[in-house]
């Protein structure tokens, strides 16, 4: 599934004195397949943007093209769109609302109308997905388990739907150290499995520099910059002066190389820059 | 469709009835109340209207805005004068099989709606020139000769200052909630009434957990102010009466007065 998106605005309360513009001219294109990371400060569009591409928001103006097809043109159907786009809000764990979990992860398949051993397969798949027990978990209440597990029960959720592109806005808020790790290699791993298009907000340069194959930068409304994460890192300054940040393997190289170490300039991949440093000390 | 609600929301201007104390304004809305039901003439309520309206062109709040507030109550207020025009009898100038509209029921059809209309655009005018904590403030201090009788008065005022501080954001959640069950494909927009109050459920129970996490740390984080009622308690901004509050004091009772004269007079 490929995601076309052509200069899309997005006002807020047009006419009133609260209007605010949170989405100015954005224009990208996203091919089949492709992890996509998105940066940009708390207000500068992002959630909006994500909630754009799955319908839940109807544009101001401008197009979105999810494989050909105008998902903002009336009369298309949601429940479509919300099977092929499949996503996971921040703090998805405060929209658990079932008895069970497994009854909670079937609430999304459920409405695409899914049925008998279908469903129970797919809710199955999903738990197992997110690295849970099926078994273990299915008739737990979501309210008993702790927070990371919510976390993924909730992604659960969506995943059970079999969405085609995941959209995921900031996957790890709030979660300590461990359950961030394995929240973004579950993530690797479904990519990896099912080779959808995973979209995500993050504000971790680490994971941004790690997983994208691509990074859109948002700044007050607008879409600054669409690039390889090593392009946008490579532009150091640019990036410190939006406030943004560089991912520590590529703080950590820079400073090696003010000490007159000879690296490559802008490395963002650890196993390189640990290939590198061990030849100097060879 | 949730963000339309504007009853009880606040609008920012920068107006001589902003600037006014909020006891004047909650005595003012009070005596308002009182004055259309001394009201029982239409031309009284003419007189009301054209005051109502001089307040709000003071107000700078845009009529627009106010009557957007008035669409959620549309179906009162058609209820009210659809009831009190059948339902009154008395001398009958239209009758078509089993409707009859009466003089009265015309007549009292009108005065009713006429006043609702005026009283829902009065009392919203407080909410939209007043400030939730200084409406909370201005009620605590009125409220505080109560408080000798043993009656909770500046708990009363909290618990007011915070349910009306939380309604934007349970607003925002349940708009967050809604929109996370819909993109797991919920519908809530079609199907017969029970379907509908039974897909109601993916929204409340998430509410009602996220309403009592925000409960509970709000409690923690007013005790780890040293939040311990109020006795005690002093204010950044004491309330204090200016000139122009003694001068709305006045125009106040002048206009209870009047109301009360054209009563007796006309």
């Amino acid at each position: 599934m490929s995601i076309e998106v052509k200069n899309l605005c997005h006002v807020y309360e047009a006419g009133t004195p609260s209007e605010s513009r949170a989405l100015e001219d954005v224009s990208f294109t996203i091919e089949n397949g492709k992890f996509v990371g998105i940066v940009g400060h708390t207000g500068s569009g992002k959630s909006t943007l994500l909630q754009h591409l799955n319908g839940l928001l109807k544009p101001t103006s401008g197009q979105i093209l999810i494989d050909g097809v105008d998902i903002t043109a009336d009369g298309t159907s949601m429940l479509d769109i919300r099977k092929k786009v499949g996503l996971v809000f921040q703090y998805p764990e405060y929209q658990l609302f079932e008895e069970t979990i497994a009854k909670d992860v079937a609430f999304g398949p459920k409405n695409l109308g899914i049925e008998g051993e279908e469903l129970e397969n797919l809710v199955r798949e999903a738990i197992e997905m997110v690295g849970l027990d099926y078994e273990d978990y299915k008739d737990k209440s979501p309210f008993e388990i702790s927070g990371g597990q919510k976390r993924r029960v909730a992604i659960a959720g969506v995943l059970a739907m079999k969405p085609e592109i995941l959209i995921l806005d900031e996957p790890t808020a709030g979660l300590d150290p461990r359950a961030h790790k394995d929240v973004m290699d579950m993530i690797k791993n479904i990519h990896e499995k099912y080779h959808n298009t995973v979209i995500f907000v993050s504000h971790n340069m680490n994971d941004i520099a790690n997983l994208s194959d691509q990074v859109l930068v948002f700044a007050k409304a607008k879409l600054l910059k669409d690039a390889s994460p090593r392009e946008v890192f490579a532009m150091k300054e640019w990036v410190l002066d939006k406030d943004l940040d560089l991912p520590d393997v590529t703080n950590l190289c820079e400073a090696l190389r003010e000490k007159g170490f000879d690296l490559s300039e802008t490395i963002i991949d650890i196993d390189q820059a640990e290939k590198e440093i061990y030849d100097i000390f060879k | 469709m949730i963000r339309d609600i504007t009853l009880g929301q606040y609008y920012n201007a920068d107006s001589v009835i902003h600037r006014l104390d909020p006891r004047i304004k909650i005595i003012a809305s009070l005596l308002y109340i009182v004055e259309l039901f001394v009201v029982d003439s239409f031309i009284g309520f003419f007189y009301a209207t054209a005051a109502l309206g001089l307040v709000i062109a003071l107000s700078k709040v845009p009529l627009s805005f106010i009557f957007r507030g008035m669409k959620a109550l549309l179906i009162i207020l058609i209820f009210t004068f659809v009831i009190n025009l059948f339902m009154i009898d008395g001398t009958i100038i239209f009758k078509l099989w089993i409707f009859t509209i009466s003089k009265e029921g015309l007549y009292a059809a009108l005065f009713m709606t006429f006043r609702l209309v005026l009283l829902i655009t009065g009392t919203s005018l407080l909410t939209l020139t007043t400030k939730p904590i200084s409406l909370t403030d201005g009620l605590e201090r009125l409220l505080y000769p109560l408080s000798k009788l043993k009656v909770p008065t500046h708990e009363i005022a909290m618990m007011m200052t915070i349910a009306l501080r939380f309604i934007p954001t349970l607003l925002e959640e349940t708009d967050k909630i809604i929109k996370a069950q819909q993109a797991r494909g919920a519908d809530f927009e079609s199907g017969n009434l029970i379907n509908r109050a039974k897909n109601l459920i993916p929204i409340i129970v998430p509410l009602f957990v996220s309403a009592f996490r925000i409960a509970h740390d709000l409690a923690m984080a007013m005790e780890a102010r040293c939040y311990k009622g109020g006795e005690g308690r002093t204010r950044l901004h004491p309330m204090k009466y200016g000139k122009r509050d003694l001068v709305a004091y006045v125009l106040v009772f002048a206009f209870l007065a009047s109301i009360i004269l054209l009563r007796i007079f006309i």
